[in-house]
């Protein structure tokens, strides 16, 4: 079957993904703000005889690439083999989005134009002529909504027959001077092999003009460079005083911006609105006064949400999981695979269920911030906030996607420009508490305060974690990166209702998730556990304490069966790892079932929940009346309890977090720094909080 | 000429001057706000520390200090 190659590329935020998403079925990411994708993403449909794969960009703004995500399109669109690009515009504001697209074209490759967001232009009366633009760019254009799914269809078509018909002629040129400098530069190009294509030899020239230090680089080792490096010198000097410009960059892109402009007011028709929705939303949202409250309002509606609504099913799980668990004692005979099954899996499994609708309330939070457009306003809101703390406003889009999962929001990092930004935001983003360890808090927060506040105590760990962050960037920027946060420059995009069909999808993958992880990651790691804390066996426990009165009633009965289990527990495998692990956490006035959590909290955050469900469960004879909450309260004390709250905010995130930190931090002393101080910290501010609560009597 | 940071909001006009440096400036450009753009300002946040712009119907959110590296001579309101 023939290969298809193709590449979309366009500015941010323009649909590029969504158009993906209508065309194939794929479930890209996809939201309303400038960098929502930050890695190529590909896929494969087949159509016609033919595989075509569609390679997914992270957003330009133009081939002088600036923010390390764009250099990611850049590096993609000069160096690697591809058949055609298919340019996604924004028909709303096209005459920006055609300064890029006359860069592509310069690409000399075979080239489609999807005008995407029509359905946004026409109902505000506006119309764009298709055969008109057509004609001038001298390319095929395309119309679509990839919201609604119009047009669309279309595209697929439209690739394969450009791909079997022949390369159109460019229609590109700019003003003669320039072209008879491009011109020049060219023939001396050409005497090299590498460019024996002529399109890209002008490609090369162009970018030249453009001052493209990564184009700079390839011809920086050809033979012709001394000669070429020469002519150059001369070209730009000639151009810069002809157009009286700093830079023949700027002359490039003065040139291009009057081409757009002038190609727009041919084919678009746009009435003259008075006022947008968006202005007079944004009237309210970012007012200068009122913005910053209702921002926070925002926040602590969702949590209250997130604990109240969410809480409301749990009884019910818990409930069920809890008779599965007893039909299971029921059904099987007594032995290790009841045990594993009662004890061990169901038990771990089950607890991790119950919170399913909590993380669900989140991540919905989080889904609307990013594609109503709320975002960016968020991020223009906490700037001057942002900037005391040594960071800049974009910076806080990634760290509310630390809200959601900590391993996206890392790659998030790489829409910030500066190293130093993003290394520092990078360093502080693990104090995002991220929805795997909602459960926890939850599960605290439902065993030891008041319902009335539970919501308010949600919110409070949200906001001290965020806090803290901030505080450890502005330690960091002061103590390790002296210099200033990058500038911060950002589009704000128009409000847009969320597309209610995305969020459901969002949350139907992320309940697949979170079921998938529960039943297989969760259910392996507590029958692990159960294993650990079950064994060795010690018959002459039982031996022991059966020595005395041989019938003991009721009450008493029990009570000896209790001790009998917890030195069983004690004796076992995992007793003796938590004991040796106690010491650490023995000043937070944790016990070793505690302990042995955290610690299995570094997989994954919701190893804490099941592996205290498991280990608590084991330890207790009197199962039948008793849930995890009440068995937590019984053995927990107040302060120990804000110790493990503190201890869980603030440590190493999981394994899959932390292998991405890896793989985006190159440098080894970063990455040792980053598996230390979390844990430092997380520990010293939980002794400290604990000491507190202890001198304050409780 | 004025800069962005010394004008009301509900300011209209042309961009005259961009004088960021590169490549604060080339960022500025392909937003739009460039030499010749029509350009409003919407919104600051308190400090003034944050300013908005809209150019050619991009909205453009800038840091006091690249704000006032944009100069615009004030005009009638278009749009
Ligand atoms: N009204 C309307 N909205 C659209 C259309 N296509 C996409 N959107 C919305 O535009 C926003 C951006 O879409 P994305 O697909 O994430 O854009 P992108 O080009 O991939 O953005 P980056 O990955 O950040 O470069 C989302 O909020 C979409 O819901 C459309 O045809 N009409
Ligand atoms: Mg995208």
């Amino acid at each position: 079957m023939k290969k298809i190659r193709v590449v979309l590329a366009g500015q941010p935020n323009v649909g590029k993904s969504s158009v993906i998403n209508a065309i194939t079925d794929a479930r890209l990411h996809v939201g309303n703000f400038s960098g929502v994708t930050v890695e190529k993403k590909e896929v494969t449909l087949q159509r016609d005889g033919f595989e075509i794969e569609i390679v997914d960009l992270p957003g330009i703004y133009s081939l002088n690439a600036y923010t390390p995500e764009e250099q990611v399109a850049k590096q993609y669109l000069l160096h690697e083999p591809f058949d055609l690009i298919v340019n996604v515009v924004d028909a709303n504001v096209l005459a920006r989005n055609l300064t890029l697209t006359f860069q592509l074209m310069d690409m000399q490759k075979k080239m489609v134009l999807v005008v995407n967001m029509v359905d946004e232009l026409q109902k505000q009366g506006g119309e764009i002529d298709r055969k008109r633009l057509e004609e001038l760019l001298g390319i095929p254009v395309i119309l679509t909504s990839a919201k609604e799914g119009k047009g669309v269809e279309e595209i697929i078509g439209t690739l394969i027959a450009l791909y079997q018909a022949p390369k159109p002629k460019n229609k590109l040129f700019y003003d003669e001077r320039i072209e008879e400098q491009i011109g020049k530069i060219v023939r001396v190009l050409r005497k090299s092999p590498h460019f024996q294509d002529e399109g890209y030899a002008r490609f090369v020239a162009i970018r030249l003009l453009d001052r493209d230090e990564d184009v700079y680089k390839i011809i920086h080792d050809l033979p012709v460079f001394i000669e070429l490096h020469e002519l150059l010198g001369s070209i730009y000097r000639e151009l810069e005083l002809e157009f009286d410009e700093e830079s023949t960059a700027d002359m490039m892109n003065d040139e291009r911006y009057a081409l757009a402009k002038a190609a727009v007011m041919e084919v678009v028709k746009k009435p003259n609105l008075k006022e947008s929705l968006t202005d007079r939303i944004d009237r309210l949202l970012i007012h200068p006064v009122f913005g910053l409250p209702i921002f926070l309002f925002f926040m602590w509606l969702l949590f209250q949400i997130t604990f109240t609504v969410g809480s409301l099913p749990m009884e019910l799980i818990d409930g069920f999981f809890t008779a599965v668990s007893e039909g299971v004692k029921n059904v099987l005979p007594a032995g290790p695979v009841q045990s594993v099954l009662a004890d061990g899996v169901i038990p771990a499994v089950g607890s991790i269920i119950m919170f399913l609708p909590n993380v669900l309330i989140l991540f919905m939070g989080i889904n609307l911030l990013e594609q109503t457009g709320y975002m960016a306003r968020t991020a223009f809101l906490l700037d001057g906030f942002m900037k005391k703390f040594g960071l800049q406003g974009k910076a806080f889009i990634p760290l509310v996607s630390g809200f959601g999962c900590t391993v996206p929001a890392y790659m998030a990092a790489r829409t910030l420009k500066n190293p130093t930004d993003r290394i520092i935001t990078m360093l502080v983003l693990g104090f995002m508490s991220c929805s795997a360890r909602l459960p926890v808090y939850v599960l605290f927060i439902g065993a030891f305060f008041p319902t009335a506040h539970a919501g308010n105590m949600l919110f409070l760990i949200y906001i001290s974690g965020a806090l803290l962050g901030l505080l450890v960037a502005r330690v960091l920027r002061s103590v390790l990166f002296k210099g200033e946060p990058e500038p911060f420059v950002m589009e704000m995009p128009p409000y847009r209702f969320p597309s209610l069909k995305a969020l459901g999808m969002e949350l139907w993958i992320k309940a697949k998730l979170f079921l998938k992880k529960a039943g297989t990651f969760i259910a392996g790691a507590s029958m692990i556990v159960w294993f650990l804390s079950s064994y060795p066996a010690h018959p002459e426990i039982r031996a022991d304490f059966m020595k005395g009165p041989a019938h003991l009633a009721g009450a008493q009965k029990a009570q000896i069966e209790h001790q009998i289990r917890a030195r069983e527990l004690e004796e076992s495998y995992l007793g003796y790892i938590g004991k040796a692990i106690e010491p650490v956490f023995a000043p937070l006035g944790f016990d070793w079932r505690m302990s042995v959590s955290v610690v299995a909290g570094l997989a994954a955050k919701e190893g804490v929940v099941s592996t205290l469900a498991t280990l608590y469960a084991v330890g207790d004879a009197d199962e039948k009346s008793h849930t995890l909450l009440k068995r937590l309260r019984e053995n927990i004390s107040l302060k120990a309890a804000v110790a493990m709250i503190i201890i869980i905010m603030v440590y190493s995130p999981c394994i899959a977090a932390m292998s991405t930190f890896w793989a985006e931090v190159p440098q080894w002393a970063w990455r040792g720094f980053y598996l230390v101080y979390p844990n430092v910290l997380a520990w010293l501010l939980a002794f400290g909080a604990y000491r507190l609560l202890d001198m304050l009597g409780y | 000429m004025k800069a962005i940071t010394e004008c009301a909001v509900g300011t209209c006009g042309r961009v005259v001057k961009v004088r960021a440096k590169e490549p604060v400036k080339g960022r500025l450009v392909s937003l739009g706000v460039a030499k010749g753009a029509q350009i409003r300002i919407l919104d600051h946040t308190l400090a003034k520390q944050t300013w908005e712009v809209e150019c050619d119907g991009t909205r453009v959110a800038l840091r006091e200090e690249e704000a006032a590296q944009v100069f615009l001579e004030p005009g009638e309101c278009t749009a």
